[in-house]
């Protein structure tokens, strides 16, 4: 089966992120106000073969764990979901 | 003895020349070491330069810790080889896992290219056994990605073992506890944003980085600490 698969990035808790705390600040000069906690990550996608659901997340995951992010500083959301069923 | 020094070199390094001259004219000599070579026999001592290892996609070091050569840079480290870590090489050792921490994006978010004065924390380890703790040297530095990072733990362990190498008298990009370079446990590998190859000849407005490259000479093929 074939999983399309979405990770979802950010930087830890604590983490500072001047590249979200940059664009908060710079709302009120363009107007939008009452927004707050930017923060920025990264979305990854890509396509999984994998027999099933279940190991499909586990792959997706493990390679995110060991590549996709830096476990010191980022930590991630995996999802998978079925593109197409052979 | 002439130490033999092997200058690691990705697609996207930019600094790997400045190292090889700066060691040579410090009396080393030094030789280029392709990352997809398996092996880093005959070198007494490790560079990984500054640059863009793999374009630094994904993140800075995300990518060159998977090179072939990073397992022969990981068992020579192992071994107690001295390997130092200069700026885009400081990144790619935190992320194979042979010094701790990360950096992240600069706490101002601008790439600096300036010359900043570091202090000498401690003086047993491979890059600074020559100099003199206290010593305050002048050193370019020319980063996006320097901010220095870890947790509170690793940070009290750092501190408590004397592994804080040099430290910012300025800090310039957010570093934690204004720190510039660390070392690993057994001290002979290092990690520092500041390009000390960028400072070994008056002609280059500072000579203060010497000092630390002849203390990786010096180290070269003997135990550091």
């Amino acid at each position: 089966m074939l999983f399309s698969v979405l990770v979802e990035t950010r930087l830890r808790p604590g983490i500072a992120d001047p590249q979200g705390a940059t664009i908060e600040r710079s709302l009120p000069t363009l107007g939008f106000e009452g927004i707050r906690g930017v923060r920025v990550g990264k979305a990854i996608r890509f396509e999984l073969e994998a027999p099933d659901e279940t190991t499909a997340l586990a792959q997706a995951t493990a390679v995110t764990q060991q590549f996709l992010i830096n476990p010191v500083i980022e930590a991630a959301d995996v999802s998978v979901a079925v593109t197409e069923s052979v | 003895m002439v130490a033999r020094v092997g200058v690691i070199l990705f697609p996207g390094s930019n600094c790997e020349l400045d190292a090889l001259e700066a060691i040579g004219h410090l009396g080393g000599t030094a030789e280029l070491v392709w990352h997809g070579d398996r092996s880093v026999e005959g070198c007494d001592a490790l560079v990984v330069p500054g640059g863009f290892a793999h374009g630094d996609y994904l993140r800075p070091g995300a990518i060159a810790r998977f090179s072939p050569v990073m397992d022969a840079v990981r068992t020579f480290a192992a071994d107690g080889g001295p390997v130092v870590g200069i700026c885009n090489g400081f990144q790619v050792l935190t992320e194979a896992g042979l010094l701790p921490g990360a950096l992240q994006k600069n706490a101002g978010l601008k790439f600096l290219c300036t010359t900043i004065t570091v202090r000498v924390e401690t003086t047993t380890t491979a890059l600074t056994s020559l100099a003199t703790p206290g010593d305050e040297l002048r050193i370019p530095i020319n980063h996006f990605e320097g901010n220095y990072t870890c947790d509170a733990n690793t940070l009290a362990q750092l501190r408590a073992e004397d592994r804080v190498v040099v430290r910012y008298v300025d800090n310039p990009n957010g570093s934690v506890d204004n720190i510039a370079g660390v070392c690993n446990e057994g001290r002979n590998v290092v990690g520092l944003m500041p390009h000390p190859e960028r400072a070994c000849h008056r002609l280059l407005g500072s000579e203060d980085g010497a000092v630390l490259l002849r203390s990786l000479l010096a180290s070269a093929g003997t135990p550091v600490a």
